[in-house]
């Protein structure tokens, strides 16, 4: 009798010794999160200012200036990247989604896995190698083929994924009363997952946001301010990058400041997508 | 007897090698319930959906012989207007999750893109949801998405939007084997109702249903379409054994 009492309560003490373990480890995975929030924050907020977001930057010696070439030549590339991959990889995400089987279906799905896992580097040459060498010029126009490849296999997966999701009965349900394949694919299933694919195509914008290393020779950086497609641009990480390897202290602030913002965009792309999965959820 | 709606002429339909339905011959009278019942794969479900053209869509499915609508043969029309003059109700409720109510009721005409004055829509989405018996309990709530909807009045709303479109004939496909007791007599109610104005082929696995609601019953039976007639003469003195073996719960 005796035994068997402490026994069950040796069992509860594992019990919540497991439990306290799951729980500790939960916080640890938070831990490096908040550490890079911490030091971008404690680092970059000192810039942080209205001359810092609209200003361009000075030269070396000069106080003052601020980002605002590279947060237009940044906006100027995510729009150009995504009315590139949008339509391409909504259309091919519908495709897939419809065509569950057949060859060319799976070549197309197996591609786009290929696709992402290509290191973003190589992607970067091969938009070199395709733009700017047969352009003559790195321009804004380069940089954001790079970047709409990479953003391809994001929508095109989440695409498929949440057409997947629409049931049947409901295509079943259109046309019974008549309504052609395409209008039943566009105005029933797609609006049925749009929720998916913007979310989608949210997280691939936030992907692509702090992408560095395709536009190096793409975009290649600009200290002027420029909204010309065909001519260089300048973006937030590549201006990190420049700010951050340059021996000056004051770039250095510069570039955390940079970093602050990069992040709290990509933050505020990645919060919004759960916002918009959440908020206009279609229910079935 | 005046002629009839629908004309099944020795059709047989098949998944790849598998027959489904082996040389049916079956007419649906104006504005009668024409009951099809048997045990679950006798191919009852399938028939309906060579009548409105769905069998087609999966793949490998293929059909041989006719039927007609009216004297048209179905099978040699597209079979979006096909579509258009046989409205179908589903097994399970199926109104579209991203319209309100009232754009469910109308959803044939907006999808297909047939322009219609405001005022004919208002007048069609009532008269449907009234026929459906659907609208007192939801005028007030025309605008709002559907998804508040039971069960039984989802799938009521499903009638209205097949109704809307002025069906030749309704065909329906085990309309109440998703909903409850109270729901299922609610919609055989409206069944009774609807066959003064709508001719209606039912689908059922349910010989109460049958027995209940239709004036013609046919049972099929693996393929076959063991017997057809009036579901008075069929209930009482059937001339099939197996029909009576059915009947008397032996089998299926």
């Amino acid at each position: 009798m005796h035994t068997s009492h402490s026994n069950i309560r040796l069992r509860i003490i594992k019990d919540r010794l497991f439990l306290a373990l799951v729980v500790l480890l939960s916080f640890a995975m938070i831990v490096p999160l908040l550490l890079i929030i911490f030091h971008i924050v404690k680092n970059g907020i000192g810039v942080i200012n209205w001359e810092f977001l609209t200003a361009l930057p000075r030269p070396m010696g000069e106080t003052g200036g601020g980002i605002a070439n590279a947060l237009a030549g940044t906006m100027m590339l995510i729009v150009l990247a995504s009315l590139i991959a949008i339509p391409l990889g909504v259309l091919a995400g519908i495709y897939l989604a419809e065509q569950k089987t057949g060859r060319i279906a799976s070549g197309v799905r197996l591609c786009m896995e290929v696709l992402q896992g290509i290191p973003s580097i190589v992607i970067g040459i091969v938009a070199y190698a395709w733009v700017v060498i047969s352009m003559g010029t790195f321009s804004a126009l380069s940089g954001s083929v790079a970047l709409a490849i990479m953003m391809l296999p994001v929508i095109v997966r989440s695409t498929e994924e949440t057409l997947r999701l629409v049931p049947d009965i409901l295509r079943e349900a259109s046309l019974a009363l008549g309504v052609s394949y395409a209008r039943t694919v566009l105005k029933i299933i797609v609006p049925s997952g749009l929720t998916g694919i913007l979310t989608g195509i949210l997280l691939a914008i936030a992907r692509i946001t702090g992408e560095t290393a395709p536009l190096l020779f793409t975009a290649f950086g600009n200290p002027y301010m420029s909204l010309n497609v065909l001519k260089p641009v300048d973006s937030l990480p590549l201006m990190i990058f420049n700010y951050a390897t340059s021996p000056y202290p004051e770039w250095h602030a510069k570039a955390w400041g940079a970093a602050l913002v990069l992040v709290v965009f990509v933050m505020g792309m990645n919060f919004t997508a759960k916002v918009i999965a959440k908020r206009w959820k279609v229910q079935f | 007897m005046e002629s009839p709606v629908l004309r099944v002429e020795n059709f047989s339909a098949h998944f790849g090698d598998n027959p489904v339905l082996k040389d049916i011959n079956l007419s649906v009278q104006h504005n009668r319930v024409t009951a099809l019942m048997g045990p679950s794969g006798c191919g009852k479900t399938t028939l309906i959906r060579c009548i409105n053209r769905m069998h087609e869509l999966i793949v490998d499915a293929g059909v041989e012989g006719s039927i007609y609508l009216h004297d048209e043969d179905l099978y040699k029309m597209n079979p979006i207007m096909v579509r258009k003059k046989i409205g179908m109700v589903f097994q399970r409720p199926n109104p579209f999750p991203t319209m309100s109510i009232y754009d469910n009721v109308v959803a044939g005409y907006n999808l297909n893109g047939i322009k219609i004055k405001r005022e004919e829509k208002d007048r069609i989405v009532e008269e449907s949801l009234r026929k459906a018996a659907l609208w007192e309990e939801v005028r007030d709530r025309l605008h709002r998405k559907g998804s508040f909807l039971s069960g039984g009045q989802q799938q009521r709303l499903c009638i209205a939007r097949a109704l809307a479109m002025n069906p030749d004939i309704l065909l329906m496909d085990e309309p109440t084997s998703a909903l409850d007791p109270k729901a299922t007599a609610h919609i055989e109610q409206l069944i009774s109702e609807l066959k003064n104005n709508v001719t209606i082929l039912l689908v059922t696995h349910n010989i109460a249903q049958a027995a209940r609601v239709s004036d013609f019953t046919a049972f099929l039976y693996l393929g076959d379409l063991v017997e057809f007639g009036t579901t008075e003469k069929l209930f009482t003195v059937p001339d099939d054994k197996r029909t009576e073996e059915y009947l008397s719960g032996k089998f299926g």
